[in-house]
């Protein structure tokens, strides 16, 4: 089971804070297209270059692998300093 | 004394004076400390701005400033480093971030102080969200500091 984060912005657009999602993902990219289908929301601003993802607490991209019981998180670009 | 690094996220402001201050202590043979402040600023894109809230992926934040230290420690021989960011509630004019670095000769404090701020600004999991008179709004993020990180690759 992946557990699923969002913050920023992004938290509020799609109106969730956190997901758990059953299944088996190989990478970020399918976890991401499996999540864009959940609506045009989604479609749209959970898109590969408006949110960034991170697997583990690290930065990571759309090859990143995933294993069960990840903690994957979506965001904005960042803004903090 | 012994060089360290120290990384803090927390609400409370920072005493600037007692952090310049243990940086100074921890050790006789660097001859440079190199700091830099945020500061919550009052106009941004010419609205007036009352405030600012910080969001930040708490699991994250401490890991990912560790990750951008490490990166600076293996570029410059860099003695003790410091990083506060605050998160939460802030008003117009408060602090935001330290970063203090000390070496033994200036070069390394002044290039590894801009390049962890350079990172900090594209990596580091915070978000700011404004109030302004006219209503709040996330901040976007800035093509510039993109840029500004791109020229260490």
């Amino acid at each position: 089971m992946l557990t699923v984060l969002f913050f920023g912005q992004l938290k509020e657009l799609l109106n969730t804070t956190e997901l758990k999602i059953e299944g088996e993902y190989q990478t970020v990219a399918e976890l991401r297209q499996q999540l864009q289908k959940k609506g045009e929301n989604w479609q749209e601003f959970l898109a590969h270059g408006r949110a960034l993802v991170a697997v583990n607490q690290t930065m990571s991209n759309e090859q990143s692998v995933l294993s069960d019981n990840d903690e994957v998180a979506f965001f904005p670009p960042v803004t903090g300093g | 004394m012994t060089h360290f690094t120290h990384i803090q996220v927390q609400n409370e402001d920072f005493d600037f004076a007692a952090e310049y201050q243990k940086l100074r202590d921890s050790s006789n043979s660097d001859g440079a400390i190199v700091t830099f402040v945020g500061l919550v600023r009052d106009t941004n894109l010419e609205q007036d701005v009352t405030g600012l809230f910080l969001e930040h992926y708490p699991a994250m934040t401490k890991k990912s400033l560790q990750q951008i230290v490490e990166q600076a420690r293996q570029r410059w021989p860099v003695g003790s480093v410091t990083i506060i960011h605050r998160v939460g509630q802030l008003n117009v004019s408060e602090q935001i971030v330290f970063v203090g670095v000390t070496s033994e000769h200036r070069q390394a404090a002044y290039h590894a102080n801009e390049f962890i701020m350079d990172y900090l600004k594209t990596q580091a999991p915070f978000w700011k969200k404004e109030s302004t008179t006219q209503g709040d709004k996330w901040i976007e993020a800035k093509q510039n500091d993109h840029q500004q990180a791109k020229k260490w690759e």
